[in-house]
């Protein structure tokens, strides 16, 4: 999925704990227009359940949540 | 009919601890919640008043001042509510902390600030003790009673007491 994806804008989220993730990916998602897509890689766990929770909240769409090892890769698309 | 935006979330909370721990909760809280849209307010009172503190001396009477001394200096002076061993916990926790890469407190606080959430202090409070707007850091608004704090409570979808 994450070759067929245009990424607009890539975030490195590694090491950061709660709950950066979710305020670096909320501090970013402007700076990509309606309809692009962050990707972000993060190490910690509990961005798993907090950036799709920041996505509902905020209206966003995550389109991958996935561990890769030791890391957290995410696909944000912008909605709004 | 044009779509609505649905109306923004909002989080109330008084922040009347200055333990360590229970800021750390308080901040990272509020940082989250900003991220995630919602409007929020941080009403500190009493011992939480040092959370927005610079690092200044206080205090006009005697016991005002006496406060200002034992109870000096700001956000980075506050103890662990448990195994505080006089500032030993303290510094253990920051190590720990540190250690996991977690955010200092004044961090936090800056970045809450940045986020656009609102800090209000308690003017009852800072009467007492004698700590006045200008020993805040800036990014504190002009200092507010209970009501406009129940007023933004009674309006919120979150209330917190920390």
């Amino acid at each position: 999925m994450s070759d067929e994806t245009k990424i607009d804008l890539e975030l490195d989220l590694k090491g950061l704990l709660c709950p950066l993730p979710m305020v670096k990916v909320s501090q970013n998602i402007g700076n990509v227009p309606v309809g692009g897509v962050i990707r972000a890689v993060a190490t910690d766990p509990g961005a798993m359940a907090d950036i799709p929770a920041w996505a509902k909240s905020t209206g966003n769409e995550v389109l991958q949540a996935a561990k890769e090892g030791s890391e957290f890769v995410f696909l944000v698309k912008r909605v709004k | 009919m044009p779509e609505e935006e649905p109306r923004q979330k909002s989080l109330a909370m008084v922040v009347m601890s200055g333990d360590m721990d229970k800021l750390f909760g308080a901040f990272i809280i509020a940082t989250g919640a900003a991220a995630m849209g919602m409007e929020v307010t941080m009403f500190f009172t009493f011992w939480g008043l040092r959370a927005i503190k610079k690092n200044v001396s206080t205090g006009k009477t005697l016991f005002g001042r006496m406060l200002g001394l034992m109870y000096g200096g700001d956000i980075m002076k506050a103890n662990p509510s448990k195994f505080s061993f006089g500032g030993m916990g303290r510094w253990m926790f920051g190590k720990m902390m540190g250690n996991h890469n977690v955010s200092k407190l004044s961090e936090l606080r800056d970045l809450a600030i940045d986020l656009g959430v609102n800090m209000y202090g308690c003017q009852m409070s800072m009467d007492v003790m004698e700590m006045p707007q200008e020993s805040f850091i800036d990014g504190v608004k002009e200092p507010v009673g209970v009501g406009f704090f129940l007023l933004k409570a009674q309006d919120a979808d979150i209330q917190l007491f920390i």
